[in-house]
């Protein structure tokens, strides 16, 4: 029989966000958003800092809730689902966090072991298997003894990474995936998310600033500013992009439809030179 | 939406209230959740029991050497030091043995407790157990709680015993009482009922539930900040102190 659910989603589309509104302490972070994160591809989100891309993600995996709109993943409305449906859901998607947020009580192994023993009764020796098969793929099976303490950033996150991919999920969100890598394993990493995609046709979602990374693995990129999505399309189309705001944010400019400056009062006043002057 | 924060200390104090009861339910709730958890739970009994046995030891120890001391010096004025043994058992195991145990307990694993969730929290440990599909509360709170509520009955005998060993030590090795007369006055006056099992395992539970309560509701709703975390820490010891004489004399008024 057809989940009528499930039925009611867009088989091409794995997350289906429409009309979403989020106000935080008074700040409108998203104002009625769309977007849609097509199955199988790799989607970049991307906008100046403390537009809401982690707060988006946070969305898509139900861990905070919007004020009005929906937010669909595989046809299922995330606001509405049950812890269980939600943790059930949450089963199938991987998420690597800006920290890595690794558990500091494990070493290496047993942070990428985690779900694995949590959700399932394999076997040691085929837990020992995946564990080690995806430390090889982030270059980190000779660290499998390693504690969290003993790693540097950039491994941490890589060794989040393997975690995150450990239960070959349907959906991988990556916030900032590529802060404190080097160059190498930068490559290796970005190797990884392509290799996922074209092997398992995993979805991705990465949160990223760095934009030449981005050109070489997103199939598609959104800019997301002022809470609406600005400016979408494949790397080549954003780069050709001529709208202040692609052109603002990919230029580095201070000036633009994105403001540089918080919100403040008048700078001369703040200095008290407004008083002499007068 | 945010809601706007209470700057009332009364109407703080009765949110807190409010919040750790039901705080508490979920905890129970969550129990059968943690039975697959065990062994994280028998982990967490090795922390906040094993790892605070020397504290209690030593503690216990020293009460019972002060306490023999100065009832052997009230007790000669009146020619009852025979009585020593007794008075020293009937006030360790009624009342000294479960609160500065818990006291204790508060003080060495309770802080602890709190610290490691709200670290965890601080740096999104917590928030990743969520995305894995790892309910935390049943992971990382309930374990914690059963551990503290197991150990605190098992400490308090731990520190009842040592607290009698001091006593001997002073009243019979040193200040020279018989040692038949203290502890066939011991034995003659301490009641299992109302002294061991109301003494030291109704009281010593209640405690422990209490300050494991404490502990754990703060570790999971401190600021996820360094400031927020030594707050935490602060408020489970004082209000762990409160709670431990609060429900003393509540206990002790339905016990005796």
């Amino acid at each position: 029989m057809t989940d009528p659910v499930r039925a009611a989603s867009d088989d091409r589309t794995l997350v289906r966000i429409r009309g979403l509104t989020t106000v935080l302490n008074g700040k409108t972070v998203f104002d009625a958003l769309d977007l849609d994160i097509p199955r199988g591809k790799v989607t970049a989100i991307m906008g100046p800092s403390g537009t809401g891309k982690t707060t988006l993600l946070k969305h898509i995996t139900g861990q905070m809730r919007g004020d009005a709109g929906e937010v669909r993943v595989d046809g299922h409305n995330v606001p509405e689902l049950s812890r269980l449906q939600l943790f059930e859901l949450r089963e199938r998607i991987g998420y690597l966090f800006q920290n890595s947020a690794l558990l500091t009580d494990f070493d290496v192994f047993e942070n990428v072991a985690f779900p694995l023993r949590q959700h399932t009764r394999l076997p040691e020796e085929l837990i020992r298997n995946i564990v080690l098969t995806k430390l090889q793929s982030v270059g980190l099976r000779g660290a499998a003894r390693l504690m969290p303490s003993e790693l540097s950033g950039g491994m941490a996150r890589r060794v989040a990474l393997a975690r995150a991919i450990v239960f070959d999920p349907m959906l991988i969100l990556y916030d900032e995936p590529f802060v404190g890598l080097d160059p190498i394993a930068l490559n290796q990493v970005l190797k990884l998310i392509r290799t996922l995609n074209e092997t398992l046709g995993i979805t991705s979602v990465l949160v990223a600033h760095e934009l030449e990374a981005i050109k070489q693995v997103a199939d598609h990129i959104y800019l997301i500013a002022n809470g609406k999505v600005v400016a979408q399309g494949d790397p080549a189309t954003i780069a050709a992009d001529g709208s202040p705001w692609t052109r603002q944010f990919f230029g580095g400019e201070a000036d633009g439809p994105v403001p540089f400056q918080y919100p403040a009062g008048d700078y001369a006043t703040a200095l008290g030179f407004a008083e002499q002057r007068a | 939406m945010s809601a706007r924060p209470m700057r009332n200390p009364l109407l703080q104090a009765l949110a807190q209230i409010g919040g750790c009861g039901l705080f508490l339910l979920t905890l129970l709730a969550a129990i059968p959740r943690s039975f697959k958890h065990f062994r994280e739970t028998v982990r967490q009994l090795w922390f906040v029991g094993a790892m605070s046995l020397v504290i209690i030891m030593v503690c216990g120890l020293f009460v019972g050497l002060v306490l023999a001391l100065q009832l052997y010096y009230v007790l000669q004025i009146f020619g009852g030091t025979a009585a020593s043994g007794m008075v020293v058992a009937l006030a360790i195991y009624r009342e000294l043995g479960p609160v500065v145990t818990a006291l204790l307990f508060a003080g060495r694993a309770g802080t602890s407790i709190t610290a490691e969730i709200g670290l965890m929290r601080a740096t999104d440990q917590i928030a990743a157990m969520e995305m894995m599909a790892v309910d935390p509360v049943a992971y990382v709170g309930t374990p914690r709680f059963l551990a503290g509520l197991i150990a605190m009955p098992l400490l308090c005998c731990v520190f009842c015993a040592m607290g009698i060993l001091g006593g001997h030590l002073v009243g019979v090795t040193w200040l020279g009482i018989d040692n038949g007369t203290f502890w066939s006055n011991m034995t003659a006056a301490v009641n299992l009922h109302t002294d061991i099992v109301n003494g030291i395992l109704l009281k010593s539970l209640a405690f422990g539930a209490a300050v494991s309560l404490i502990a754990v509701y703060q570790g999971f709703t401190t600021p996820p900040t360094s400031e927020g975390v030594a707050y935490a820490t602060t408020r489970t010891v004082v209000a762990s102190s409160i709670a431990i004489l609060a429900l003393d004399f509540v206990l002790t008024a339905f016990l005796m």
